[in-house]
């Protein structure tokens, strides 16, 4: 059990889920972040106040898997979501202890397979 | 907690005080009365609707360029104004506005609308409109103009202090300037300049420069935002400012064109002198804009816009089209390198009101003594380039007669209303927003984690203000 953590650029988003689903994987939280990356800062003037924008503006994808998963999804990932320029992201993959459904009370492996209601 | 009954009691000593400032003094005033003209009517209907609606777009001009937490505040700043000081206006300021008096204010004939009937009988000049409706017309002028110098002091001066001082300077400050420059005072012809006057077509000395003189000395009179110089303090919302912007260019054709009382050649020209003053600053503001940071910037071009349109004003129903767009062009300078500078200084003028409305409102009242032209308006003088430069020099004295007469009542009615109550918010207050700590309501919020209290609870006061987990 793992999860996958991975911070990437807004714009990329769609080719990313793409990607994901096109490898099965179905299950995935998504929260709009801002981080510090080490790109260029980018300057905006509001009259005459001059800013350097720090912060920039990410999505970060949560996705819980079974140990078969994890590397389908984070080359999904990498593939997806890279242009090859400062600021592409992370992704971070931390062991999970335990994972329960709250519907079905179903644990771990049950409890991150996706029920595919409809496909 | 607010403290109502001292803004109650603020003004209702400043209604006391000019009942008996001005009582005894009365005029007779020659009775020819000429006849409802209705397409001037329904022109002016529609011109005093228009200017109505400037004060909303104020607010969103404004409430745009501040943060999300003081937008409500921002805004209300500006709504209050139609009502107290549009009371205010009827009940005092335009009898001391528009009646014939002494050289600095009218007479009581007009009080409480006394006497203001549906002829133009009773109007200080030959208009052929309901005296009802110029009273009305009027009133939005004066509602604007105080509601231009919250800009000053956003984001941190309390409201009720805010209320009282906007009301009696609408009586003490707008009005005797009114009355000085178009109700036959002081700047009018027989005063100050001899035969000769200051040409102000709608507003240029008596709305802008007015409001700006108010709005700088209400910035030093209360001081800086805490953050401001340490933090960045960024606009919230640049479409309500670019919103703001067109809404407040849309109600200028009432305020400029409208100014021609009636509907003829003169309202034509001031119309479209508002267009074209506007576009001119605007083209002139994206260039400057492009040579400083190579990009053109919205919240530039919004401001652009009401430089244009200030400029202008004194000059809308006096000058050619050609005129108006070189008076709209130069105009864009000082105000863009007054921001420029205004921004790097100790003044927190936190949304520019005296580099848009003041130098704006300067520019183009001088110009207007330079681009004037008596071919157009006859009613009004030759400027410079017409062979009169004693109109620059007299447009000079007005602008002087303004700044001097608004700094001082401004500043001895800030300083009242500062004994009596503190006109700024405490920096806990300013930090947490002055939309909670001023109204209990917030801007922008989606209801997460509201909680419904009980009535009885609800009757306690402060419970709802203060945001859970923070140190008391």
């Amino acid at each position: 059990m793992k999860l996958i953590q991975a911070i990437i650029r807004k714009e990329k988003l769609n080719e990313v889920l793409t990607a994901l689903f096109a490898k099965e994987v179905y299950g995935v939280t998504v929260s709009k972040v801002q981080g510090h990356g080490g790109e260029t800062e980018e300057v905006q003037n509001y009259r005459g106040t001059t800013v350097k924008m720090e912060l920039a503006e990410k999505v970060q994808l949560e996705i819980g898997v079974t140990e078969p998963f994890v590397d389908k999804a984070v080359q999904a990932i990498l593939k997806s979501a890279r242009t090859g320029e400062v600021g592409d992201g992370k992704i971070f993959v931390v062991p999970v202890e335990k994972v329960y459904r709250i519907r079905t009370g179903e644990e771990d492996a049950a409890a991150v397979t996706p029920v595919l209601v409809g496909r | 907690m607010e403290k109502w009954p001292q803004t109650i009691r603020l003004l209702g000593l400043g209604l006391v005080l000019s009942l008996v400032l001005l009582s005894g003094l009365a005029f007779a005033q020659d009775a020819e009365v000429p006849a409802i003209d209705t397409g001037d009517t329904a022109f002016m209907l529609v011109s005093a609707a228009l200017v109505l609606l400037m004060t909303p777009a104020l607010a969103f001009f404004y409430g745009g360029l501040v943060r999300a937490k003081n937008a409500l505040n921002t805004m209300m700043m500006s709504f209050i104004a139609l009502g107290f000081v549009g009371v205010a206006w009827a009940l005092i300021g335009y009898t001391l506005s528009f009646t014939p008096g002494n050289p600095f204010f009218g007479s009581l004939r007009h009080a409480f609308m006394n006497g203001v009937g549906l002829t133009p009988e009773g109007v200080i000049w030959p208009v052929t409109i309901p005296h009802v409706l110029w009273v009305a017309y009027q009133g939005t002028f004066c509602i604007i103009t105080a509601a231009l110098i919250s800009g000053a002091i956003v984001e941190r001066m309390r409201f009720a202090p805010y209320i009282a001082f906007i009301t009696l300077w609408s009586i003490f400050v707008y009005a005797p300037l009114a009355h000085m420059v178009w109700g036959g005072g002081w700047l009018s012809a027989g005063g100050l300049f001899g035969d000769g006057f200051a040409l102000d077509f709608a507003g240029g000395t008596v709305v802008h420069i007015n409001a700006a003189v108010a709005a700088l000395v209400a910035v030093l009179v209360l001081g800086k935002r805490k953050d401001y110089g340490k933090q960045a303090i960024l606009p919230h919302n640049v479409p309500f400012v670019l919103l703001g912007a067109g809404l407040l260019w849309f109600g200028w054709v009432g305020f400029n064109a409208g100014s021609a009382w009636s509907a003829g050649g003169i309202a034509g020209l001031a119309l479209t002198n508002t267009f074209f003053a506007p576009m001119a600053t605007l083209v002139v503001w994206t260039l400057l804009d492009f040579g400083r940071t190579k990009k053109a910037t919205a919240v530039g071009a919004a401001t652009a816009i009401v430089v244009g349109l200030v400029a202008v004003t004194p000059a809308a129903g006096f000058v050619s089209p050609m005129s108006a767009i070189i008076i709209g062009a130069i105009a864009a300078v000082p105000s863009y390198f007054g921001i420029l500078w205004r921004s790097r200084s100790g003044l927190d003028d936190s949304l520019d009101v005296v580099a848009a409305h003041g130098l704006g409102g300067i520019t183009g009242a001088l110009l207007t003594g330079v681009f004037a032209n008596t071919a157009l308006n006859s009613a009004g003088a030759n400027g410079l380039l017409y062979g009169n430069p004693g109109q620059f020099m007299i447009q000079l004295g007005a602008i002087a007669v303004a700044i001097v007469y608004s700094l001082v009542v401004s500043f001895v009615l800030l300083k009242i209303i500062g004994a009596i109550t503190p006109l700024s918010a405490d920096s806990k207050a300013e930090g947490l927003g002055m939309d909670v700590t001023q109204h209990g309501e917030e801007a922008y919020t989606d209801g997460e984690g509201a909680v419904l209290i009980a009535s009885s609870e609800a009757a306690r006061p402060m419970v709802a203000v203060k945001p859970a987990g923070s140190k008391a």
